[in-house]
This record gives C-alpha cells, sequence and structure tokens, in this order.
C-alpha cells in the first residue's frame, strides 16, 4: 500500500471514529452509573437531525449543536424517567427510544422540510469547518512526518479534536473526582451510595444527562461535520457499534480510545476497498463492516478475557 | 426545630436516643405501633424479637429508610427530621446493616470516604483518611488493610469497615442490625470487644438480634419487640433469658417437642469424605463423613455460613462435590449430568431448602403451580407422553393443602400473597407426602409464626416416627436439640463432634460451633 | 394480600398503554397539521374496509405473529431475544435455499420444506448466542443484538456474490420456481364461495401462524418442558433447586424462539416476494417485541396486538398514500407501544394499584 494511500485511511478512520468515540463515552458513563443504554442509536440519530434542522433554519452551526444536544439529552431523560424514576426496564426503554428517533425523525423532517426526511444540504457557518493545526502548510513536504501531521492530525473539525480530548477528560472524571466515585460506586452497588446519604436517583439522572449530551456531540458531528446535512437513518448503527467499543472496551476510557479507532478503521477500509486480499485470501468487505460485531461477541463470549459489566447494572434500585 | 425539651426522667442529662410514639403500617400491616424509648448514652442497648416483630422497621425510620407514619425521634434532647440517610449521619447515626453496603471493587478508603469525601477531588480525601483510619484502627482495635480491594476480605473485616464507614462519619450512636449472624464466635467476640471500647469512649450502641444469648453477654438494657409493639425495656441485669424469652413470644415457650424415642433401622444415607470446593477456590466442606438411619433425626448445628448450606445443595443436587454418597446402599453421582435435582428425587431425597423464597417457592407460580415444583416430571401428573395434567396436578394441590392446613385454601392464589408459615408448609406439604427415603430440612422455620412452628416440628417427627431418615439443619440451637437423636456440629466445612441430645448442653455445643473442641477441656 | 388482580395486570394495564400511545400519536398527527380523526377512518378504510386492505393488514399481522411469539417464548425462559430480525432474514435464507434447490412440483410440499428450512435456520441463528449465554453468560441482549448485524452482512455478501443470477443488477436471488407458488387467502376463500382481493399478499402462512399460536400456547402452558420454562424464568435458582437445567432451557425457549422468527419468511418470501432480496425482513422482527409486550406474551394476546399492528402497518401505508403523514408514523406508534406497555409499564400501574388500594380500603 503506498504511503499517502495509507494516510487517507487512516484519516478517515479518525473521523469515522469520532462520533463512536463520543458515544462510547456516553455509554461508558450511563453504564458505569448502572444505567444499561442501547438506545444511544437513537439519541445519536435525534441529535444528528435536530442538529442539521436548526443549522440550516439558522444558518449557525452552532445553533444546531446546542438543539442536537437539547434533543438528545431529552431522550435521555425519557430514559430515565424509565429506568430510574419507574424502574422499568432498562433494555426495553432503549429499544423504545431507538424507534421513536427513527420515526420521529422522518416524520418531523417530512413536514419541515418536505424533502423525504432529509434536511437541506448544509453550507457554509452551518457546518463545522476544518481546523488547519499550526504550520501544517509549512511542513507538509517534510518526508512521513509531514503527511503525518498535515494530512493526518491536521485539517480535523473542533468536535473531533474535542473527542480525543474527552478521553483523558472523562478518565479524570470518573477516577480521580468524588463525582466519578460516587457514579462508579452507583452503578456497583446502589445500597452503598444510598446509606452513605448521597441520592441514588440524582446521580444516576446526572449519569443519562452526560450521556445525552455526549451522544448530542455525536450526532451533531455527525449531520453537520461528518456530512453536510440530516439524511433518514443515517447513523446506520453506530449506536451499536459504539456499544460494542465500549463492551470491548470493558468499560475503560482509555480502551474505548483504540477500540473505536479499530472500529473506525474498519469502516474506512471497507469504505476505501471493495475486496482485502490478505496472503492470498480475498475478504469481502461486508466481512470488515461485521467484523466490529464479531469482535464484541467474540470477546462477551470471555475468549479473550472476561468483560464483566458493572455489577448493579440494568438493575432499578429499589431501597430495601 | 431545636426544640429542646426536658431530660430524661432518671437521668439528668437527656437520653442519646428517645422515640415517641412512633408507628408505622404497610397497608394493612402493622410494622410499628406506637413505639417509645429512651436509650442513655454510653450504653449499649440491645432490642431483640422474633423475626418480623418489627425491630428492622424500627432501625429503617431511625436511619431513613421509611418515614414514620407519627411520632418524634429525639436525639440527645432535640427532635430531629429524619427523611433519609443523610439526615441520619447528620444526627450522628451510623448504621452496620446486615447485609453490608460496601462497593465491592473499591478499596477500604475508597469506601470509607464515600459521600463524606470533603472536597471535589480524591487526592486528599484519601490521604487524610487514611491518616484517620490509622488512630481510628488503634482506639478501637480495628485493624484493616486500607488499600484491600472489599472482595478480598472475609465478612469480619467487612463488618470492621462498616463500624469504620460510621466512625469515620463521625457517629456518636451506632446501630448493629444481627451483626453476629455471619460471624464465627472468634470474630463476634472481638466485635463485643470494639463495642465495648465503644462504650467507654461515651457512644450509644444499638444492638439488634433475636439471639438471647447475645443480649445477656453485652447489652446493659434491653427492650423486647412483638407482632410490632415494644413489650418492654428492662435492665440486662435484672432479668433472665427465660422471661426474655417469654416476653418476645407472647408466652411460655414450648423448649421440648413432644416426641418418643426413636427406634432406628437400617443406614439411610452414608456420607464419606465430601468435599466441596467453590469457583473462588474456598474450601466449603472438608472431609464430611456421617450416616442417617431410616428413623432418626439427625441435627447439624453451627452459626451460619459454616458449610451447612452446601452439605444441604450438595445432597440436593444444586451443588458438585468429591467423595462419596450412598443411599440405601447406592453410590449417588455428585458431578455432571446426573448430579441434579431430578435424580436426586428418583433416589427417594426430598428437599425443604432454607431459603424458601430462593429455592423451594417460585413467588409468581400460583400455590398448585408449586406443588409440581420438582415433580413436574412425575407420572402422576402427566396426561399423556406429551402434554401435563393441569387438572390432576390442581387436584393433588387441593388435597396437599388440605392436609397441611394451608391457609387460605386457595390453590390458584399467587404464592407470594401467602404468608412465611403458610408458604414454608406448602413446600413441607409437596416434599413430606411423597413419602422419600430421606428428608432434609434447613432452618425449618425461620420467619414463621408460633403456631406454625409446632405443626412443622410435628411433621417432621411424625415423618421420622413412619421410618423415614431426617437430615436436619439449623441455627438455632433450640430447634435442633428439642427435634434431633443425635446432633453433628459443624465449623468452618468441618465436623466438629457429634452429641446425643440427652447428654450435651447448648454451652457444650456452643464450644464445638465456636470451633473448640470439648476433648481438649 | 393487596396484589391487583390478575385480569387488571394481563388485560387493562397493556390496553391503558396501547390507549396513551393512541393518544400521543393522534397528538403528533396534529401537530404536523393533519387531523386525527380523519386519519383514522382513512386508516380504518384503507385496512379494514375491503378485502384489498384485509389482504395486507393479514399478511403484516402473519409476520408480527411469528416474531410477536418468537420473543414471547424467549420472554417466558426470561431470555430477551431482540435478535428476532436477524433470524427471521436468515430463515429467508433458509427458505430460499429450499426453494431453489429442489425440483418442485407442487406447493404443499415445498410449504412444508421451506418451513422447516426456515425454522432450522432460525434456531440455528439464535443458538450461537443461546450457547453463550448458557457457557459462558453473555449477554443474550447485546449478543442477538450483534448478531443482527452480522445476518444483515452476511446476507449482503451472499446476495451480492454468491446468490445474485448473472447478469442481474439487483443484490436478491432468482424468481423462486413457479411451483412454489402459496396460495393467497383469495385462492382459499374462492372454492367456498368468498370473494377475496386477489391483490392482498395474505395467504396460507397465516394459517400456519395461527397454528403456531395454538401450538406454543399448548407448549408454554400444558407440557413439562413448557412448565420448566417458566419456572426458570421467574426464578433461576429454584428451577436449579427442581433440578431444572438452566443450559437445556436456555437452548430450547432460544431454539424454538429462533426457529418461529425464520418461520416468518414463509409469509414474506415464499409467500409474497417469491424470492430472497435484501432487507426482506422491513424490521418486523422488531416489531414482535411491542407484540410481545403487549400482547403479555400471551399467544391469544399476541395475535391481537399482531393483528392492531398490522392494521397500523396497513393503514400506515395508506396514509402515506393519500395525506402528508409518511409511513414513519407506524414507527413511532410502535416505539410508544413498547414505551408504555413495556419500559413505562410502572407508570401505568401506578396509580392502579393506588386505586385498587383505596378501593379496598374502603370496602374493608
Amino acid at each position: 500500500m503506498e504511503f499517502l494511500v495509507l494516510i487517507q485511511v487512516l484519516d478517515s478512520a479518525l473521523r469515522l471514529a469520532v462520533p463512536l468515540l463520543f458515544c462510547s463515552l456516553a455509554g461508558l458513563f450511563s453504564e458505569r452509573a448502572g444505567i444499561f443504554d442501547i438506545g444511544l442509536e437513537g439519541k445519536i440519530l435525534i441529535a444528528a437531525f435536530f442538529a442539521a434542522a436548526t443549522a440550516s433554519v439558522s444558518g449557525s452551526v452552532w445553533v444546531g449543536l446546542f438543539f442536537g444536544i437539547s434533543a438528545s439529552m431529552l431522550f435521555s431523560l425519557l430514559h430515565g424517567l424509565a429506568s430510574i424514576t419507574f424502574r422499568g426496564n432498562q433494555l426495553i426503554s432503549g429499544v423504545a427510544i431507538n424507534f421513536l428517533a427513527a420515526g420521529l425523525t422522518v416524520l418531523i423532517g417530512q413536514s419541515w422540510f418536505k424533502l423525504g426526511g432529509r434536511t437541506p444540504s448544509l453550507s457554509g457557518n452551518a457546518r463545522f469547518s476544518e481546523i488547519t493545526l499550526p504550520f501544517a502548510d509549512n511542513v507538509s513536504n517534510v518526508p512521513i512526518i509531514g503527511p503525518i501531521y498535515s494530512e493526518l492530525l491536521s485539517g480535523h473539525t473542533a468536535l473531533a479534536y474535542l473527542a480525543i480530548l474527552m478521553v483523558p477528560i472523562s478518565w479524570y472524571i470518573l477516577f480521580r473526582t468524588r463525582f466519578g466515585l460516587r457514579l462508579r460506586a452507583v452503578g456497583e452497588n446502589p445500597a452503598a451510595v444510598d446509606t452513605a446519604g448521597i441520592s441514588v436517583i440524582q446521580l444516576r439522572y446526572l449519569a443519562v444527562i452526560i450521556c445525552g449530551l455526549l451522544c448530542g456531540l455525536a450526532g451533531a458531528y455527525l449531520a453537520t461535520g461528518l456530512a453536510a446535512g440530516f439524511v433518514k437513518d443515517m447513523s446506520a448503527g453506530r449506536g451499536f457499534i459504539a456499544l460494542a467499543a465500549l463492551i470491548f472496551a470493558k468499560w475503560r476510557p482509555w480502551h474505548i480510545l483504540s477500540a473505536t479507532l479499530l472500529f473506525g478503521l474498519l469502516e474506512a477500509i471497507s469504505n476505501r476497498f471493495q475486496n482485502i486480499e490478505i496472503l492470498g485470501i480475498i475478504l469481502p468487505t461486508q466481512l470488515m463492516q461485521a467484523l466490529p460485531y464479531i469482535l464484541t461477541v467474540i470477546i462477551l463470549a470471555g475468549f479473550v478475557g472476561k468483560a464483566t459489566p458493572p455489577l448493579a447494572g440494568g438493575v432499578p434500585y429499589i431501597k430495601e | 426545630m431545636n426544640e429542646k425539651i426536658k431530660g430524661g426522667r432518671h437521668n439528668s442529662v437527656a437520653p442519646s436516643i428517645e422515640l415517641i410514639n412512633i408507628s408505622k403500617a404497610f397497608g394493612a400491616v402493622k410494622a410499628n405501633s406506637n413505639i417509645s424509648m429512651q436509650i442513655a448514652q454510653g450504653s449499649i442497648h440491645g432490642i431483640i424479637g422474633e423475626n418480623g416483630a418489627g425491630k428492622s422497621t424500627l432501625m429503617s425510620i431511625l436511619y431513613g429508610f421509611y418515614k414514620a407514619d407519627k411520632g418524634d425521634i429525639l436525639i440527645d434532647g432535640s427532635k430531629v427530621n429524619i427523611t433519609d440517610s443523610k439526615d441520619a449521619i447528620n444526627a450522628g447515626i451510623g448504621m452496620v446493616f446486615q447485609h453490608f453496603k460496601l462497593v465491592e471493587n473499591f478499596t477500604v478508603l475508597e469506601n470509607v470516604i464515600l459521600g463524606v469525601e470533603g472536597g471535589q477531588l480524591l487526592a486528599p480525601s484519601i490521604s487524610k483518611a487514611r491518616k484517620d483510619l490509622r488512630a481510628l484502627a488503634k482506639e478501637y482495635e480495628l485493624n484493616v488493610d486500607p488499600d484491600a480491594t472489599i472482595d478480598s476480605l472475609g465478612v469480619g473485616l467487612r463488618q470492621r469497615v462498616e463500624i469504620l464507614k460510621a466512625l469515620y462519619r463521625k457517629a456518636r450512636i451506632l446501630i448493629l442490625d444481627e451483626p453476629t449472624g455471619v460471624l464465627t464466635p472468634a470474630e463476634a467476640d472481638h466485635l463485643f470487644r470494639i463495642l465495648n471500647n465503644l462504650k467507654k469512649e461515651g457512644k450509644t450502641i444499638v444492638f439488634i438480634t433475636h439471639k438471647l444469648r447475645e443480649v445477656m453477654e453485652i447489652t446493659d438494657t434491653v427492650s423486647v419487640m412483638r407482632q410490632g409493639e415494644m413489650t418492654a425495656t428492662v435492665k440486662t441485669s435484672e432479668t433472665s433469658p427465660s422471661s426474655l424469652a417469654e416476653l418476645m413470644v407472647g408466652r411460655k415457650v414450648l423448649l421440648r417437642v413432644e416426641k418418643q424415642t426413636s427406634a432406628p433401622g437400617n443406614t439411610t444415607l452414608e456420607i464419606n469424605n465430601l468435599n466441596v470446593i467453590d469457583n473462588q477456590g474456598v474450601q466449603r466442606l472438608e472431609d464430611i463423613s456421617l450416616s442417617v438411619r431410616a428413623g432418626e433425626i439427625l441435627g447439624i448445628a453451627g452459626v451460619a455460613g459454616n458449610g451447612q448450606s452446601e452439605l444441604l445443595e450438595v445432597l440436593g443436587g444444586i451443588t458438585e462435590a468429591s467423595g462419596s454418597i450412598k443411599i440405601n446402599g447406592k453410590e449417588i453421582a455428585l458431578r455432571g449430568n446426573e448430579a441434579n435435582g431430578q435424580s436426586r428425587r428418583l433416589q427417594g431425597i426430598a428437599h425443604v431448602p432454607e431459603d424458601r423464597q430462593h429455592l423451594g417457592l417460585i413467588m409468581e407460580f400460583e400455590a398448585w403451580e408449586n406443588i409440581a415444583l420438582g415433580y413436574h416430571n412425575s407420572e402422576d401428573y402427566q396426561q399423556n407422553r406429551f402434554l401435563m395434567s393441569n387438572a390432576k396436578i390442581k387436584t393433588d394441590a387441593i388435597r396437599k393443602m388440605e392436609q397441611f392446613d394451608v391457609r387460605p385454601n386457595n390453590v390458584t392464589l399467587s404464592t407470594k400473597g401467602f404468608s412465611g408459615g403458610n408458604q414454608q408448609k406448602l413446600v413441607l406439604s409437596r416434599e413430606i407426602e411423597r413419602n422419600p427415603d430421606l428428608l432434609l430440612v434447613g432452618q425449618p422455620t425461620r420467619g414463621v409464626d408460633i403456631g406454625a412452628i409446632e405443626f412443622i416440628h410435628q411433621q417432621l417427627i411424625r415423618l421420622r416416627d413412619a421410618g423415614k431418615a431426617i437430615l436436619l439443619v439449623s441455627v438455632e440451637l433450640e430447634e435442633i436439640m428439642s427435634l434431633s437423636d443425635r446432633i453433628m456440629v459443624m465449623f468452618d466445612g468441618k465436623i466438629m463432634g457429634e452429641k446425643t441430645p440427652t447428654e450435651t448442653n447448648e454451652k457444650e455445643l456452643g464450644l464445638l460451633m465456636a470451633g473448640i473442641n470439648g476433648d481438649t477441656n | 394480600m393487596d396484589v391487583l388482580p390478575k385480569w387488571v395486570d394481563t388485560v387493562i394495564i397493556p390496553l391503558i398503554g396501547v390507549l396513551i400511545s393512541l393518544i400521543f400519536s393522534g397528538i403528533i398527527i396534529l401537530l404536523i397539521g393533519e387531523n386525527p380523526i380523519d386519519a383514522l377512518k382513512l386508516m380504518i378504510t384503507g385496512a379494514l374496509g375491503s378485502t384489498y386492505g384485509w389482504g395486507y393488514t393479514l399478511y403484516y399481522a402473519t409476520n408480527f405473529i411469528f416474531t410477536g411469539l418468537a420473543v414471547s417464548v424467549a420472554f417466558h425462559a426470561r431470555m430477551f431475544n431482540i435478535g428476532g430480525e436477524g433470524q427471521a432474514a436468515i430463515g429467508g435464507l433458509g427458505v430460499a435455499i429450499v426453494c431453489l434447490s429442489f425440483g418442485w412440483t407442487h406447493w404443499f410440499p415445498a410449504l412444508l420444506a421451506a418451513t422447516l428450512g426456515a425454522a432450522i435456520f432460525g434456531a440455528l441463528w439464535a443458538a450461537i448466542p443461546a450457547y453463550l449465554q448458557g457457557k459462558y453468560g453473555s449477554h443474550i441482549v447485546i449478543t442477538t443484538i450483534m448478531f443482527n448485524f452480522i445476518a444483515a452482512s452476511l446476507l449482503n455478501y451472499l446476495l451480492v456474490n454468491v446468490m445474485r443470477p448473472t447478469g442481474s443488477m439487483d443484490p436478491a436471488t432468482q424468481k423462486f420456481p413457479e411451483a412454489t407458488s402459496l396460495p393467497s387467502l383469495h385462492d382459499m376463500l374462492e372454492p367456498v364461495g368468498i370473494s377475496f382481493s386477489k391483490a392482498g399478499p395474505a395467504n396460507i402462512s397465516f394459517l400456519i401462524a395461527l397454528i403456531a399460536c395454538v401450538l406454543v400456547w399448548i407448549f408454554i402452558w400444558h407440557t413439562r418442558l413448557g412448565y420448566q420454562l417458566r419456572a426458570y424464568g421467574h426464578s433461576e435458582s429454584a428451577a436449579k433447586y427442581a433440578g431444572i437445567k438452566p443450559f437445556k432451557i436456555i437452548m430450547i425457549s432460544m431454539l424454538i424462539s429462533g426457529a418461529l422468527a425464520g418461520m416468518m419468511a414463509t409469509n414474506n418470501v415464499m409467500g409474497e416476494a417469491e424470492r430472497l432480496i435484501m432487507n426482506s425482513t422491513e424490521g418486523a422482527g422488531f416489531i414482535g417485541i411491542a407484540v410481545a409486550l403487549m400482547g403479555r406474551s400471551h399467544p391469544l394476546g399476541v395475535l391481537l396486538a399482531a393483528l392492531l399492528f398490522g392494521f397500523l402497518y396497513q393503514g400506515g401505508a395508506e396514509l402515506a398514500m393519500w395525506t402528508t403523514i409518511p409511513r414513519e408514523l407506524i414507527v413511532v406508534i410502535q416505539a410508544l407501544v413498547i414505551l408504555f406497555t413495556g419500559a413505562l409499564e410502572n407508570m401505568v400501574r401506578a396509580p392502579l394499584n393506588w386505586l385498587w388500594l383505596k378501593s379496598r380500603r374502603g370496602t374493608s
């Protein structure tokens, strides 16, 4: 493979990893607090729609970002209402949220823009523009390091850099702050938190709100950074790949970064090449698409170390 | 608030805790009615009562888990309003629950600071706690490695962490709910030393238990609860176990069950060198050998958690083991596909498990469906090769429920709609009426009302007199003493010794239960 | 004891849940500028006002009965099989292989073989997640989700690279032989003198679905296996005490569940499309979740819920044709039903519980 092609594929992998990263970190906060979330997909989708729709109407990507995040947070609160307040089944609630997003985006989109569920194409200030890192143009001719810096590392949107930054931030919050301690505790044993005089409900709501915020960023990036507008079902299973990455990473922030980069790379490869020949065996592109799911199943089966979710995950808290 | 009222009647200082007319009802059930009591500062106060007497509800009200329907709580003479655990902690109350409230994969330090971290960042809180913990450990004999994760600690140490948590929160009042249930006698002794140290420092301790011996040993004053009411509060030095027992149950306790001497026949159950190692690598049973003959009851005494449950589970086909078990001379499978509850039943073993709500019954099933549990494959419940006969099961259920006086006598009532005693009768009717060669019984009267206890004991004696072998496990020494023909004591997965009920006493058994071999005396 | 009567739990609560969902849907229709009453009228005439409409309503209902039963059987063993979509898709593969591999001369043996093929393929696709759950405790919800995506990729590969007839640009198999064409309701009702529209795709698999309902009912409540399945679903520890083997129950419940989901393919693949196309299931596997929740995992409830969803699907198609309301309205209704009869069930139950306790206290 030529070096430049490699750089291009890696660059595309990074772009594709960004929504996965946001979304996987979103799942991290929720699941570490004991709220399982298979509704990540729906939250990205609703955020993508509202981000694109309001950005297109207002002409400002920041307005889009605000409404995208708000919509996602609203869905998070619905999940919280079902699984925290009314102690419902978190998995069923997640399924409902995914369908609600899939239906509402088209329903509202159609009645708003009459474009068959799409939003108008975004351009100019209605999209996140790419940021050129300092000296990127100057060093582009330096062999190897030049293209790595100017092609691969430079030229992403602000959200992409924020996503990477969110990894150490999430790690710090979860493992170095009081809030993180309490959040992890409530996912392991909510009774311990309750008897320590801390509100389980408040803590879990905070966790799902953070989850909503990060899913909102994922959706907004998808519709106003990666693409130029919303199209029907544009999340295309990313919420589930992010969930897969979360499990693959065994609920740890730095491992999430590696997992999402790996899954982003797989997607980039399958986008770029039809079939890949390795050692004389032709790997179809569909295998690349299925690989994140296959790998996650393997991890779940415990063939490569056991993936143990937070102990109290999925179980509503009831005072004894 | 802070309405200062006049001090206690007997002392010049206000009592540490004063409850005035506390009442709490759940639906139609009155869990607490008009409870009033005073506990002096710097004393150890016992609250004793049977399961379901309302002790736990009362403590939950004190710790803010439930809101009392009416009544007042006064701490050091000031009225306080406790709506959640936070209020309780602020009022100086610390609670050590029966089931520990610890985060298993956190360290001791992390568990201790949870909720009282001090600042937004963890590092300074941890180093402060490390220092404070060292001081507390020295002061009260509360040593525990601050950096160990909870899942690496035994129950005794976990309990210490709970006490440390309370003390770290500056608790002046410490409530312990059934603290010795899971402890070995040595651990319990250590706990009592700690409690006495705390008392010396002026802490007030509330000790909830249903064990008379402990109340007599450690408390200064004791309150007795019965059916949601506080029947008496007395000085421990001015009372006796028998009068406390009477106050607990409301009438003279029947200490001995009416029965003839047994006439044992052939050996029904023979166990040789039975070993169980659980999946954490802990040896739960070590070289157990025993036998039970037809027509006798072998009682297994011991503190909960010393391998009795595992013994029952191995015999019942729930847990795998190594060694040898013979029923009527025939070897039974201890591992693999054949070691299960179905094959055990076919081999003539019936099992009344310790935990009827999680093992013996399916609470969502209707009563008749539970009559078939474990016997769902039996010939008389089938219509043909393919179909079960619900009608046949119902007919059988009606008969069994009548025979065992299960109330209400309604086979289609959901199982959770029956009281504890009636649920237990449901299990007993299912297991006894199958006419097994060997009956396994675990804690037959736990959470069962007095009336049902007598009935259940009579049924066990009846089965024994019909020439069946019974293996009885109970943590109630009195029950073991009154029902068994022979007694074995288990400690730490081993059999400590065998005694005859007529030739032994509670003290001797107590030593064995504590792992002290009587022969050395 | 103060527990709600059973009939409130099994009938009233889901009905209220559905009612709330429909009210919300009406509000949404209002918000997008249409009249919900007119919309409902249009849906009723479109879906139930003609045998043409019925032909579609029953066709959709057939799909949902299969997937609803699939989710229900697994639910009884407390397995949440979210993989009906993948299992139904792979069931379609089974149907296609059966129909294309043999020289069929009559639809009847072809249908029997195709049903078997669909069931086996669907069951096999459910078997791997079930095995992983039973042996290694891998969460069945996550693995079945993953298997939905893996199924989609697998079918994509097979239809593009393997099964597509040479020269065709369409990622689909060739048309099944004429002899495998299933009798439609029109064909079945004509001999008894009832005229039924030729156009509606409802076919004989509707009868198979009805038979499946009866068989599932017998299985769950009148067989030893069904008893063990329910016992395990309520309490794993009590099941082990009774000598019921968890691994066996997990496998059996999921195999039956997968088989039922797979059998849907006799309707949509064999009965309607008569070839295997991409995304043939159109989300029916997921609708099974709503149907099972609403039908309280009881075959009669599943049948009624499936008919309701069949009506909504066909009515929704009519709406999309005559008004500005897109078909996705159905997806929203489906989401709301899952929400109010599933996740938010306690919200519906709490006030009823309160009313019940109050009335009890009033009388005693």
